[in-house]
Formats: structure tokens, sequence, C-alpha cells
């Protein structure tokens, strides 16, 4: 067959990655400019007008972005509503929560024992460390799951290993059985209210409904003022969100990417090209469950403490109108959604925004807040279907 | 010419309507075959059965010279051994480009992992090339396919199907909506792909099939009512009963 020459050199290489995505230079630029502006207002490091709380605030608003664009992967691109993925985050809070917690009070305790006489035996520690940790639930063992919780490598390993494990063998059933749209949502619901009832059982070893505390102590670091360790944090929390975006940028930016929006919008015609749509659909749910639990490894120890209440299944709906109210299937989109929604949620219910007084009538935010965050969902998916991010596109068609 | 597809025996009952009925077929390679028959003959859930969508309730269909029985395989992998369909409305991927679309069907390695890795060779660049060439959209390739019109849309789907490098291509109704130029068009892709593999086309349109001047399946209530040239079929009294004489 003739095929004119000239048409056929011009596509064969796949041109640069960065340059097909200028939105990935975009953002890394703004992310790098915002963790710079902060660390310069910030009260550990800078000039002081950024308080260490904001600071924190800040950081975790950093870990929830992450999370969303993990949620925009599989929900925006691959068309996989789950409403789950707040369980995995939780569970990598958990799994950091348990050494931070372990260590700190192992220091503690040899400090206290060490100003004896006898120097303390390792069993005499690890009991102590037992009953300070589960006094609370009237046991003073340590759970069987705690038996590594010394060891911050190990710990580490879980923040990666549970989320995953608990993504690739729920995501093997589910999806095996061909269970999509609504009823694999409702499934995923149901996880998630699974593991937080039986996070609040106390004999489940994570100390029921008190949850894990004191996660701003760093081991190692307790001497460290929190104005500095905040920074470290959010530096972190930007970095991993930088990365994050990079991973998934890249990985839906090539065949992949074609193939899981494919999956989306056709499934069946999709298998009929020869493609295993189960095992796509595992691997970015099992993929986007990894990083979920890493964001909330980096969120816990800023907020200070993780109980069975932040997996209710509502914070993974949260996490879906985060994503639809900035918008489906762009990054940046999940990115705009998760940072506008949740600086604004606590902007209100945390005091910060002043409660209107109608004369008839008193607005009380932390009310108020909910319907607010209704309608505006409402709204969205009637006049805005594309969410906030939409409105680049608008903005780019003009130029 | 041996059989590459063998159907034998086949029967489905969907709540109690009796889709396919005791109905064997056979097509060999190359070949060009027809299958026509009135609505409700069979012929989509034929497909459906072929194409692992729909399992029988009895038969047996095999594949190729190793005689691979295709009840016991998924679609994915039925689509993999090398039988590729086209279904009635044109479903290509809209929002995606034409080109991604046909990089998409190109035969590759389907795994997650390596087509996350996979980057265009200039191999696979020239077989893009060489099928929008064959199905008339070189100049479309970077446009979204959902902009194409409704006949260039089924030659994208044809070409996704070309792609795929399939040994039997199960077309159905591929001339639906087409302007006569369109169909001429279509008529000559579909002689040009059976000459080196089997195709199947299952269509209404006489006048298409008189173009496609191949062997003709008529089907009706789920089986084989007659087998040959498209002359004999029409002259058959039984054919003339049920189908061409309303």
């Amino acid at each position: 067959m003739d095929i004119p020459r000239h048409t056929a050199a011009a596509p064969s290489s796949r041109r640069s990655f960065l340059r097909d995505n200028p939105s990935v230079m975009w953002f890394m630029g703004c992310l790098g400019l915002f963790s710079l502006i902060v660390t310069i207002l910030s009260e550990g490091m800078g000039i002081g007008l950024i308080s260490t709380n904001l600071v924190k605030v800040l950081g975790m608003t950093l870990c929830l972005c992450l999370i969303a664009i993990a949620m925009d992967v599989v929900w925006g691109y691959c068309g996989i509503l789950s409403l789950g993925h707040f369980a995995f985050f939780g569970l990598g809070g958990y799994a950091i929560g348990m050494w931070l917690m372990y260590a700190r009070t192992e220091i503690v305790i040899r400090d206290s024992l060490g100003r004896g006489t006898i120097p303390p035996t390792e069993l005499e520690v690890s009991e102590a460390v037992a009953a300070q940790i589960f006094g609370v639930v009237g046991s003073s063992e340590l759970p069987m799951i705690w038996s590594f919780a010394g060891s911050l490598t190990f710990q580490l390993g879980m923040v990666v290993l549970v989320p995953g494990l608990l993504a690739l063998v729920f995501g093997w059933l589910a999806f095996r059985s061909r269970v999509t749209g609504v009823y694999l949502s409702i499934l995923t619901q149901a996880m998630t209210l699974a593991l937080s009832l039986y996070l609040f059982q106390n004999d489940t070893g994570l100390r029921g409904n008190n949850g894990l505390s004191g996660l701003q102590n760093v081991p190692g670091f307790l001497s460290t003022p929190q104005a500095i360790i905040s920074i470290w944090f959010f530096w972190a929390s930007a970095f991993a969100l930088g990365a994050g975006y990079l991973l998934f940028a890249w990985l839906v930016s090539g065949k992949f990417g074609s193939v899981i929006r494919a999956i989306r919008d056709n499934e069946a015609r999709v298998r009929f090209l020869g493609y295993n749509v189960e095992g796509y659909k595992l691997f970015v749910f099992t993929v986007t469950a990894i990083v979920s639990g890493i964001a909330g490894a980096l969120y816990y120890p800023q907020a200070g403490i993780i109980n069975p209440a932040e997996i209710a299944p509502i914070a993974s709906i949260y996490l879906a109108v985060w994503v639809a109210i900035g918008g489906r299937g762009r990054l940046y989109g999940a990115v705009i959604g998760a940072a506008s929604v949740s600086l604004l949620s606590s902007w209100l219910t945390g005091g910060g925004a002043p409660n209107i007084d109608l004369g008839f009538y008193r607005v009380v935010w932390t009310d108020w807040w909910l319907v607010l965050l209704g309608l505006g969902f409402v709204l969205v998916t009637l006049f805005f279907p594309k969410g906030i991010g939409g409105l680049f596109d608008y903005l780019v068609r003009k130029q | 010419m041996s059989a590459l597809l063998e159907v034998s025996g086949v029967s489905v009952t969907f709540d109690g309507f009796r889709a396919i009925n005791n109905l064997s077929i056979s097509i060999g390679e190359p070949e060009l075959r027809a299958v026509i028959g009135p609505n409700g003959a069979g012929k989509t859930t034929f497909m459906d059965i072929v194409t692992g969508k729909t399992r029988p309730d009895e038969g047996r269909v095999i594949w190729g010279a190793q005689s691979v029985d295709l009840l016991k395989l998924s679609e994915s992998d039925i689509a993999k051994i090398g039988i590729g369909r086209k279904f009635q409305k044109p479903t290509v991927f809209e929002d995606q480009s034409v080109r991604d679309n046909l990089a998409m069907a190109l035969k590759n390695r389907r795994g997650p992992l390596s087509v996350l890795m996979w980057k265009a060779s200039a191999q696979d660049n020239t077989r893009i090339l060489e099928l929008a060439t064959e199905i008339g959209l070189t100049d479309r390739l970077e446009h979204r396919a959902g902009d194409l019109s409704h006949g260039q849309k089924q030659w994208l789907e044809i070409g996704m199907l070309l792609a795929q490098d399939p040994r039997l291509l199960l077309v159905d109704e591929p001339a639906a909506g087409m302007t006569p130029s369109e169909r001429e068009h279509t008529t000559n892709l579909l002689k040009r792909a059976a000459s080196t593999r089997a195709v199947m086309v299952i269509e209404h349109d006489m006048e298409f099939i008189r173009r496609l001047d191949c062997r003709v399946t008529v089907l009706h209530e789920g089986s084989v009512l007659a087998e040959g040239s498209l002359d004999h079929v029409t002259r058959n009294q039984q054919v003339i009963d049920v189908y061409l004489g309303r």
C-alpha cells in the first residue's frame, strides 16, 4: 500500500511527556511556589504570618488533594465510583500511627524507668508500654498486630501493604464477579462501614473509639518544636502530592490512560478488543488505594489523632463530592475541588467565618455548612458537569 | 478449505424464548459469508455466542486447526485468539482521537504493565497509517472519534477490527445508515479483508449482499433455513415464505 511519506514521519516518535501535558508543569510550578510562600510566612522557619496550626491545616489539605487525585483516577478516568477510598487513607494513618505511638511511649517509659537504680528489663519496658497504651481500653497486653510496632521500617511497609492487599482482595472479588456501577459503590461503602465498625470495638487492638493519639509527637524529635515539625510534614505532603501527580499524570497520559478511559465509556467493547478489563480495574483500584494509604500516613501525624470515625462512609462520599465539584477526569480539577471544599469547610465549621444575623434568623455556619455543600454539589452537577476545572477549558479556548 | 469456526448443535433459551435452536454453521478461511434473516432470527445472538458474551445451553463452538473450545474462554481471550467483532451501532471511543482508537486495537500485548510501558514503534505508526488509508481517515487521525460522521465511525470500527488482525471478523450490519457511495466503500473494504481471512457479515439489505457476491446463510427462528449463493437461496420457496415474500 502506498503511504504518503511526510505524514508517516510526523507523529511517529512519542513526544515528550511534559510537552504533551502542559498542565503538569503548571501544577508543579504552583505547588512549588505555594510551598515556598508558606515556608517563608510560617512561624517555624519564616516571618511568622502563618501560625503553626494553619501550616498543619495546609499540609493536611495537601494530603487530601493527594487522595482526591487518586479518587479522580479511579472514578474520573476508570469509571469506578469507589465510595470506600477513605478506608485505605485511614489504614495508612493507623499503620504509621502505631509506630508513632509505640515508639514515643517507649521513649517516655524508658526515661522514667531508667531513673530507678536497677535498669529495666526489655520485658518490663514492653509491659509498661502496653499498659500505657492499652490501659484506656482496660487491657495491658500488647495485641499481636503491635508485635513490630517499634520498627519504623515495618510500619512504613504496612502503610503500603495493608491498603494495597485489602484493595487487591476486595477488588479481585468484586471485579471478578463483574459487579459494576451503583452496586460496586454500595459494596465499597459496605467495606468502609464494616472496617469502621470493626475498629470501633475495644478488642481489635487499635484502642477502639479512642483511636491513636499524640501522633504529632515524632519519636526522636520529641524536643523539636511543633512549629518546625509542622513544616517538615508540610514539605513531605507537598512532595508526596507532586510525586503522586506525576505518577498519575503519566499513568493516564499514554495508551494505558486510553484503555482505562475506554473501560469507563464502554467496558464490553474493550473486552471484545481483547483486553482483560478486570485486570485493569484491579490494577487501578490497588494503585490508587496504595497512594491513598500514603496520603493518610502523612495526614494523621499532622492531625495528631486518628479514630474509627475518620473512615465512616460519609468521608468517602465527601471525597467523591470534592472530585465532582473540582471536575472529574482532570487531575488538577480534583486538587482544586479537594483544596477549596476542605479549606472552606474548616473555615466555616472551625469558627473562622462570622455568623450572619438576619434579624429574624441567625445563620450559624456550623449548622448550615452541610446544606451549603449539598446545594453546591447539586448546582455543579446540574450546571457545570465538568466542575470548576472545566472553567480552564473555557479560558484555554478563548485564547 | 478447512473450517475455521465450527458451530454445531447450539441452542440457547432466554426466559423460555428459544433464540437459537440447534444451530450449526461453519466458515472457512479465507471466506466471505453473509448471514441474513428476519428480525429475531437469532443473528446477533449467534455473534454473542461466538464472542463469548452469551453462553449456550447446549452445543459446541470449535475454533481453528487445534479445535479450541471457545465456550471455555472469556470474551477477551476469544478476542485475543483472533475473533474480531463489529457491533450494529458503531461503538468507537468518542472521547478519544482516531489514532488512539486504532492504537488501542493494534495487535500488541494486552496486559496492564505492557500497555503502561507501551510506546508507538515506527512499525505501529506505519500500521496505523496503513489502516487509516484503508478506511479513508488519514486526515482525521488526530480528530476526536466523536466528531466523525456516522459512516466514518463505522469505518473506524472496521479499521479497529482490522488492527486486531483477526482471523475471523464478525460484522453486524455495517452498511446501516450509510449513503450509497459509503456503502460501496464498505463493500470494497469487506471484500478486501475477506481475501486473507474469514469475514461474516450480518445484513438486512439485499442490494448490499448482492454486491458482496458471496455465499449466503439464511437464519430463521434460530436455525439455518438455507445456504448457498444469493440466487440459490432467493429461489428457495421456504426462504421466500418466511423472509422475502413478505
